[in-house]
């Protein structure tokens, strides 16, 4: 997941201290930020904030997939009232007009980085 | 017109009536004259119903009530033992006469086998195969038998020792092999069997090899076994098989199988082509079949050949279905797995006391055999699918989970259209079909199907199948209804739990492997958990089941509108000391904690951060205190009352119970949370009434109240048991809750366990005061073992540093608070602060479970 546009400074923890399908909380550059390991070890950072529940709480949600147009979409569940979002890009599956910030990602040497939040495609 | 011609038939039994009547219906007595020539003195009669005859009588098992045929050609003589054969002149002798014959069918049967072993000569020792027999037997237990041995705990032998315990006798079933039932199941099988059985007052005796019956002054008294001790009984029935009665057959000359039984080609002709042998008393191809089907069909096969027809025996299906005491057992096909590379299926449960093996090849494909025990209701479908060999469907272990979970009747849409689904009333799958496909007024529904073609209107066990039927064609056509628990398992979540049960998963990932797709999802990976929870026994937070828990088990405490936590330790019963109760006023001070007494009778601190959680517990552990499992589906709390120790109406110490209560189920995970309450007399202070489980005290003991709850559909606690004595209360509850914990679905309180219970509270009454399963003693063993390996989650979380390394708020900066989290205070106490506003809950309330 790495974006050349904007390079991922902050170092967040080891690959290996996530554990698959799970997620940790990041603090970079002041924001709570939630940073999620997949099964194939693919690494995701949204924010970390709850828009349904407005708690930052996303990085406790359970991990997993759903198909979405033939799709299998890695996905987080809030844990508060469990909506959906699309670990790729910060979408809410559950509701069109709802998305979270997505940032960059960078692994280097196993150490993950994150840096600013993308811009929505 | 040719000359008539005289068959002689020896032997009135079920085969030699079914013969005549085979023999009327297709019009072989047009040209023949039939004699019947039957030793007993009754006619024909239902052996296979016999041990009814105790509750029946034997008019209502004759097959022939009037004593004689519609058709004058068919004469019947009673009372009557051929004695001898000659074939030269074609004669058969007994003491009234001779007769001539034309052709002759011998049906003479078999006798039970009696092993030569001393004492067997005795007054009061009996065999189990007529209407005298039996009838002897109900005589020596009027003269006063009390205690009855049957030797043979075969098929035969559990029907006789059923029948000498419906006359009252104490009853012991002594069985020389392993287990009940050899040739029918196997080890598991049989073990199932054998506690069904002793459920039922019967003493099982296996691999006990009888060398005498014992006696005193010519008295049976008992049977001395080979390395056991000996079995008392004054009465005792030999059932140690069966013997083909062939000696009328050998001394005319005729073949005769090597293991007995009169030698027979594919006609049932024997050696001499004008005499014929059928049923028991016949070896097709040297096989011997002690069942009455093969009998019938070799009787119709006769028939046949005689009229001029074609028609032979191949080999019969020795499948068997019966019930037994009420018990089902059903055994078909490759039931012990001999074919090369078969593989085998298993579910078994042992609370409900049923156990299902399927055989099936090694590629999967198709179904070689089975043995059913304790529900049989799939055997309608199973058997033909093996006779057919039909291909199985994908996931074949639906065959044999429980028909109540839907799954028993799952092979159906794959039956071909011949097979029978009613045997009752012989009505096959393209009949159902026929009926739901016609043009004119289809019907639409599994009742209106039973209406139009009789399936499931006589013994009802074809229900499930016809049900499931109904439900793929509609489904077939459009009507579908998915019953999936999400995208990931296409199955439900009591299916799901069966799946797990049968192939012994440990992890979510081999769950996930075998039976679903994609990576799962925030429904299934709790249900799983829950699952394996139940079946293993682990700390929620282990790295394999970490990531699967919903947010409270995940950090052990209940998240709460801000992403902080509460804390609520236990407080068994209500009761606290000031001590503690400063400690928990110091610790909520200290931490910034909002304090609120509980609708539990305790304190629960609210508003703590994530990385506050350990060293919140630190203290609270260091004072005593323990996990109050407030976030899981398990003990919550036994409320109390004062009671008679402060209490001037009091009669009982019900704080002292409910603590007791209280520590002794805590921490048990179960199907949902679980309350108690106790109250010390029926003005009822502590509401035990709307509670799981509720204990009313009396003035000789306490009353038992189970299934009541409060919350969205409240419900009474109703009466189990009166004026118990305390530890036969916690045997009951013990019993109660383990039962509850084994059988109930996710997140269904007791209340709905109760209801969906075929009997209802009477079930559970069976089930935990009458032990009626047999069960009571292991359910109040895996109590035992919860009881002695609890362990306090929290106090076992603080002391581990791989879980506690997730109780930070960033795993970057573990000593910064999450910005996002702000309190501000009411009433002098903190409260969230809510920057955006009040939140969109929506219009649904999640509560309970699926039903
Ligand atoms: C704290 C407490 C309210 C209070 O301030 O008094 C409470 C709080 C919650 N209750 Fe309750 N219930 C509390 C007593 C009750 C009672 C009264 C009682 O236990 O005597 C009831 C009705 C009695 C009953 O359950 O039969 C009750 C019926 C429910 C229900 C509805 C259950 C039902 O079968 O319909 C839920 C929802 C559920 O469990 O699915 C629920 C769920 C909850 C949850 C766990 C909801 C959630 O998932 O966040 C609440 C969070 C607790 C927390 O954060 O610590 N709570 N809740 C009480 C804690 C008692 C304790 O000491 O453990
Ligand atoms: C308790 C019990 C339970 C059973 N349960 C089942 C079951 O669940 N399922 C199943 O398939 N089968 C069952 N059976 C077996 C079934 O009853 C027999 O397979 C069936 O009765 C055989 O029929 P038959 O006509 O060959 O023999 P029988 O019914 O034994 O009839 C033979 C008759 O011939 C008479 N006879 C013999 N020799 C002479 C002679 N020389 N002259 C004149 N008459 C003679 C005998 O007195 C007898 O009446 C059970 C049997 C018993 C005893
Ligand atoms: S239930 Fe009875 S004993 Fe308990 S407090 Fe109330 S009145 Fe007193
Ligand atoms: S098998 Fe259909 S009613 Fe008995």
């Amino acid at each position: 997941m790495t974006d050349t546009t904007s390079p991922a400074t902050t170092v967040v923890c080891a690959v290996e201290r996530i554990v698959r399908e799970s997620g940790v909380a990041a603090l970079v550059e002041g924001r709570a930020v939630a940073v999620f390991r997949t099964h194939d070890d693919e690494i995701y950072a949204l924010d970390n904030y709850d828009p349904f529940s407005h708690a930052s709480v996303l990085s406790r949600g359970i991990v997993g997939t759903r198909t979405v147009e033939d799709v299998e979409v890695p996905f987080v569940a809030s844990p508060m009232y469990k909506q959906a979002f699309d670990l790729r890009t910060g979408q809410c599956l559950d509701d069109a007009d709802v998305r979270v910030a997505s940032y960059a990602v960078d692994v280097r040497d196993g150490v993950i980085h994150v840096g600013a939040p993308r811009e929505p495609r | 017109m040719p000359p008539r011609k005289r068959l002689v038939i020896v032997g009135h039994g079920m085969v030699a009536h079914r013969f005549v009547q085979s023999a009327i219906d297709r019009g072989l007595t047009q040209t023949h004259d039939i004699v019947v020539v039957g030793e007993e003195r009754r006619a024909a009669y239902d052996r296979v119903g016999l041990t009814t005859f105790f509750e029946v009588g034997a008019d209502a098992l004759s097959l022939l009530p009037t004593g004689e045929y519609d058709d004058p050609r068919v004469r019947l003589l009673l009372g009557a033992e051929v004695t001898a054969i000659d074939r030269d002149a074609r004669t058969v002798t007994f003491p009234e006469g001779e007769l001539d014959y034309d052709e002759l069918v011998l049906a003479t049967g078999s006798v039970p086998f009696v092993p030569p072993i001393p004492g067997r000569e005795l007054d009061n020792v009996f065999v189990y195969r007529t209407i005298e027999d039996l009838e002897a037997i109900r005589e020596a237990a009027r003269a006063g038998a009390r205690v009855g041995a049957v030797i043979g705990g075969g098929l035969l032998g559990l029907e006789a020792a059923n029948a000498l315990a419906q006359l009252g006798l104490e009853t012991h079933v002594v069985e020389m092999a392993p287990r009940l039932m050899a040739v029918q199941v196997d080890d598991v099988g049989g073990t199932t069997l054998t506690r069904h059985v002793e459920r039922l007052g019967l003493r099982v005796h296996t691999g006990a090899m009888t060398q005498a019956v014992l006696s005193e002054e010519g008295r049976v008294t008992g049977l001395a076994l080979q390395d056991a001790d000996d079995v008392p009984a004054d009465l005792v029935v030999f059932s140690a098989g069966i013997r083909p009665r062939d000696a009328l057959a050998r001394a005319a000359g005729l073949e005769v199988a090597e293991r007995g039984g009169v030698l027979v080609d594919e006609q049932c002709r024997t050696s001499d082509p004008h005499v014929w042998a059928i049923g028991e008393c016949a070896a097709p191809a040297g096989v011997m079949y002690g069942l009455v089907a093969p009998g019938y069909t070799m009787a119709d096969v006769v028939v046949e050949t005689i009229g001029g027809g074609e028609r032979s025996f191949t080999g019969a299906d020795m499948s068997t279905k019966l019930k037994l005491m009420g018990v089902d057992v059903a055994s078909f096909g490759d039931a012990f797995a001999t074919t090369e590379g078969a593989l085998e299926l298993v579910y078994s449960d042992a609370v409900t006391g049923v156990y299902k093996k399927l055989v099936i090849t090694d590629d999967g494909q198709r179904l070689l055999g089975g043995i059913l025990v304790g529900d049989a209701s799939a055997y309608g479908v199973l058997r033909p699918m093996v006779a057919s060999g039909a291909p199985l469907p994908e996931n074949p272990e639906e065959l044999i989970l429980p028909a109540s979970r839907g799954g028993s009747s799952a092979g159906a849409s794959s039956l071909p259209d011949e097979a029978q689904i009613c045997s009752c009333n012989d009505v096959s799958k393209g009949d159902i079909l026929s009926h739901l496909a016609r043009e004119e007024e289809p019907c639409d529904s599994a009742a209106c199907v039973t209406r139009c073609t009789a399936a499931g209107s006589t013994c009802g066990s074809c229900k499930p199948v016809v049900k499931r039927l109904v439900e793929d064609y509609f489904a077939s056509t459009g009507r579908e209804v998915d019953r999936s628990l999400c995208e990931h398992f296409a199955m439900t979540r009591q299916e799901l739990y069966d799946v797990v049960a049968v192939h012994g998963h440990t992890a979510f990932e081999q769950v996930l492997q075998a039976h679903g797709r994609g990576r799962g999802c925030d429904v299934c990976k709790p249900a799983v958990a829950s699952i394996l929870a139940s079946q293993l026994n682990h700390h929620v937070l282990d790295e394999a089941h970490r990531t699967l828990q919903d947010t409270n088990d995940a950090y052990l405490a209940n998240i709460q509108k801000n992403g902080t936590y509460s804390v609520m330790p236990r407080i068994a019963g209500g009761e606290v000391t000031p001590e503690k109760l400063i400690v928990l006023g110091e610790v909520a001070r200290d931490f910034g904690l909002y304090t609120k007494i509980t609708g539990g009778q305790r304190v629960d601190l609210l508003g703590a951060r994530l990385e506050q959680l350990p060293a919140i517990w630190r203290r609270l552990v260091d004072a005593g205190f323990e996990s109050g499992h407030a976030y899981g589906k398990s003990l919550r709390t036994v409320k109390s009352c004062v009671g008679s120790t402060w209490c001037r109406y009091g009669v009982q110490d019900s704080t002292s119970l409910a603590i007791m209560l209280e520590e002794r189920y805590r921490g048990l995970r179960s199907p949902h949370k679980i309350k108690a309450g106790v109250s010390g007399c029926a003005r009822e202070c502590a509401e035990a009434r709307g509670k799981d489980f509720g204990v009313i005290a009396t003035e000789k003991g306490w009353n038992l109240y189970v299934g009541g709850n409060g919350g969205a559909t409240p419900a009474h606690a109703q009466l189990l048991a009166q004026d118990l004595d305390t530890a036969t209360l916690v045997r009951y509850i013990d019993r109660y809750l383990m039962y509850y914990v084994r059988t109930a679905d996710r997140l269904q309180r007791t209340s709905t366990w109760v209801e969906s219970l075929d009997g209802g509270l009477d079930r559970v009454r069976e089930v935990v005061v009458d032990d009626a399963l047999g069960l009571g003693t292991e359910l109040e063993a895996a109590m035992e073992r919860h009881v002695d390996t609890y362990f306090d989650e929290w106090a076992a979380t603080l002391e581990d540093p791989d879980k506690l390394a997730r109780f930070v708020s960033f795993v970057n900066a573990p000593d910064v608070p999450d910005p996002h989290v702000s309190f501000g205070s009411t009433r002098g106490q903190a409260e969230p602060a809510m920057p955006d506003g009040p939140v969109q809950l929506g219009a649904t309330i999640p509560v309970g479970g699926p039903r």
